[in-house]
């Protein structure tokens, strides 16, 4: 495998095998979705053979795939740092209805992004606290999150559904910059924006550090705490940003929305390759594993099969690319050692 | 002061503001538009007239669903509604484990009726027989017990009939426009609910009966955000479409907010269980919305006016029976830009 980066002279034997590791893994996940959209135009070539709808078809699954993007992103961060956030969902929703509540909504479209975006921090910092200095495990920490944030959500809107009045929140949605939908550009830029973090700053490497081996982190100088608390922050912000994508979507936020959600992230960011004891993960792997689930539904969408079957499939393809990538792990890295 | 503090004393100056802020956010007054029956003139209907205190206990899960929601709040504005009944709710719980042993405390309260909507009916069932033994007739409101000793009253909605109600509505529409292969879709709520399936089953008999089928379903869950999703899924598998089926008026939010941002309209769209905002948007005729067929909660309402003719001993005085029969169930009414005026009151 050929990599772009500097000459092997200059980069240690570890680190090419780890950036190898990485390309390989991202190509086959690109290999999954040609062969899944090389299905769909077997199963419905008169559907293919139209290329307006080819087109639409791909801002459709990119549209589709936003959302839940962006809060694999954050998911990826907390993952690598050794973590795991079971309440991203929960945290969509409350942030969702508390940014849609009537009082919020007199505030104007500014006041909505505001009120999401801070609801999402500040439920993050809480999960940050109690794992870091309460010293809960992160599992369950975030479990009872999950269930409280739900609670809080569905206690704030009287368990009814709240319409969005403001046209600025909803046309978020329908509004599309250059032919690309606004919402795939927010996504595109919470990627980029997640690259750059993971890879380029001390942030980043800090991340890794305290996944991949708390102690030597430590020992090295690395507040721990103050770390982790961060990361949690992090993906607490980016299922707000997640809430007011989603509210645009839906014109309206309750507190059942993003049902599941953090089961979604959680399976993306893994068959994108992010090892889930820590310390390992592409913020690349997990946008296409997003990309992925959100292909596969439209397949099945366009083919008439039943979600049940789709489920199935899904669950198939999480255990498949991880054996694959255990598969191809092992025998790059013995290829590499010969 | 060193330029430390300074930045906490900010940040927790920003924070405080924030909280206060999110707080005063919070606050929601949503209209009360709960459905009451107000015909409580006793000249013109004797059993109007205040008679023996009636305490009526009432359990109904806690509400996840705009639905639910209105089925507790239409209970308790109907019992508001007569001078003479005491309205008990009791708390439901999480399960219906939950709900049995508040059932059993409430039974030992001694109320004059009891009107229950069960987590489940079947888990339920022993509860019922539990209440009726003890001699306090018990309403059953929707799903229905398994045993014909456990309920007094049982009052529920049609899903079948809903489903049918929708076929019908559209093989009509469809004929009279003379499509003659039309291209339906569908979007049900979650699909593993009992009461699902038996809308896809009317569904499908009465399109069935039109020898038309259904060409795409794609399964929401109750939620705007999901019917946004699957409505989406649907619009991209058909890029031409006839005639569109939505089980649920709350998802229906999210379903139309998809064919608005999909720019699409060359259909006519069906919703289902009749919201306030479905009814609105069906008489403003500004969208696809042209109909939905209706699963009300005004069965709510209706327990508790049954419960109290139970509890006084009355029957329907329109009927010659002397007593309130043992099964209602409410045909799926269907409405349209005709009638939407009269509806208007029933949406919830």
């Amino acid at each position: 495998m050929i990599t772009e980066t500097a000459p092997p002279e200059v980069q240690k034997r570890s680190q090419r095998r780890h950036i190898d590791d990485n390309v390989i893994r991202n190509l086959g996940l690109v290999g999954v979705l040609i062969l899944l959209i090389v299905v769909g135009i077997i199963t419905k070539p008169d559907l293919y053979s139209d290329p307006t709808w080819v087109k639409n078809n791909f801002l459709t699954i990119l549209q589709q795939a936003s959302a839940i993007g962006v809060v694999t992103v954050g998911m990826t961060f907390v993952i690598i740092g050794g973590g795991i956030d079971l309440s991203v969902g929960a945290i969509i929703a409350l942030a969702g209805v508390w940014a849609t509540t009537l009082a919020t909504q007199s505030y104007g479209a500014a006041g909505m992004i505001f009120t999401a975006l801070v609801v999402g921090i500040c439920v993050g910092l809480v999960n940050g606290v109690l794992i870091s200095y309460g010293k809960l495990v992160p599992f369950i920490a975030t479990l009872a999150m999950l269930v409280a944030a739900r609670g809080l959500a569905a206690q704030i809107s009287g368990k009814q559904t709240q319409v969005s009045a403001n046209t600025t929140i909803n046309d978020i949605a329908s509004t599309k910059l250059l032919g690309i939908p606004l919402l795939v550009w927010i996504l595109a830029l919470v990627v980029a924006a997640g690259w750059v973090l993971l890879n380029r700053t001390t942030f980043g490497r800090r991340t890794v550090a305290v996944g991949g081996n708390p102690e030597a982190a430590r020992l090295a100088g690395i507040n721990i705490k103050r770390h982790t608390l961060l990361l949690y922050a992090l993906s607490g912000l980016c299922c707000g940003i997640a809430a007011i994508m989603l509210t645009s979507q839906a014109t309206s936020a309750q507190a059942a929305m993003a049902n599941l959600y953090e089961l979604d992230a959680i399976a993306a960011a893994i068959i994108g390759g992010t090892l889930l004891s820590g310390g390992r993960g592409t913020i690349i792997g997990a946008l296409f594993g997003v990309l992925v689930f959100s292909t596969i539904t439209n397949l099945f969408a366009i083919n008439n099969l039943s979600t049940e079957v789709q489920n199935m499939v899904k669950g198939g393809i999480i255990v498949l690319a991880v054996l694959i990538q255990q598969f191809r792990f092992r025998s790059v890295t013995q290829l590499l050692k010969r | 002061m060193s330029a430390l503090s300074r930045r906490r004393v900010l940040f927790g100056g920003a924070a405080v503001g924030a909280g206060a802020l999110l707080t005063a956010c919070t606050s929601n007054t949503p209209e009360n538009n709960a459905q009451v029956n107000t015909n409580t003139d006793a000249s013109a209907n004797p059993n109007a007239a205040p008679g023996q205190k009636v305490v009526i206990g009432f359990s109904a899960p806690a509400a996840d669903h705009g639905w639910i929601a209105a089925i507790t709040n239409n209970a308790k504005a109907q019992a508001a509604a007569y001078p003479d009944v005491e309205f008990k709710p009791v708390e439901a719980g999480a399960d219906a484990a939950a709900q049995r042993a508040a059932i059993s405390t409430l039974i030992s309260q001694k109320p004059t009726v009891i009107v229950m909507l069960p987590h489940d009916g079947k888990e339920l069932n022993s509860a019922g027989i539990e209440a009726m033994a003890a001699g306090i007739p018990v309403i059953n409101l929707d799903r229905a017990f398994p045993s014909m000793a456990a309920y007094r009253l049982q009052i529920k909605g049609d899903n079948f009939g809903m489903g049918l109600a929708a076929g019908n509505y559209i093989a009509q529409q469809l004929k009279a426009k003379g499509v003659s292969a039309p291209i339906i879709g569908e979007i049900p709520g979650i699909d593993s609910l009992e009461l699902t399936q038996e809308r896809s089953e009317g569904f499908k008999n009465a399109l069935a009966a039109h020898g038309f089928k259904v060409a795409n379903r794609r399964p929401a869950e109750f939620t705007a955000d999901s019917g946004q999703a699957a409505a989406t899924a649907l619009l991209q598998a058909l890029p031409k479409m006839d005639a569109l089926w939505n089980h649920d008026d709350d998802q229906g939010i999210g379903v139309l907010a998809a064919i608005k941002q999909a720019n699409r309209s060359e259909f006519f769209m069906v919703g289902g269980a009749g919201s306030k905002q479905a009814i609105d948007a069906i008489s403003a005729d500004n969208s696809v919305l042209k109909a939905t067929v209706t699963y009300s909660p005004s069965m709510a309402s209706s327990a508790i006016t049954l419960a109290r003719l139970i509890g006084q001993g009355k029957g329907m005085s329109d009927l010659v029976e002397l007593q309130v029969p043992k099964e209602i169930t409410l045909a799926s009414e269907t409405i349209t830009k005709d009638n939407a005026s009269q509806y208007a009151k029933l949406g919830f």
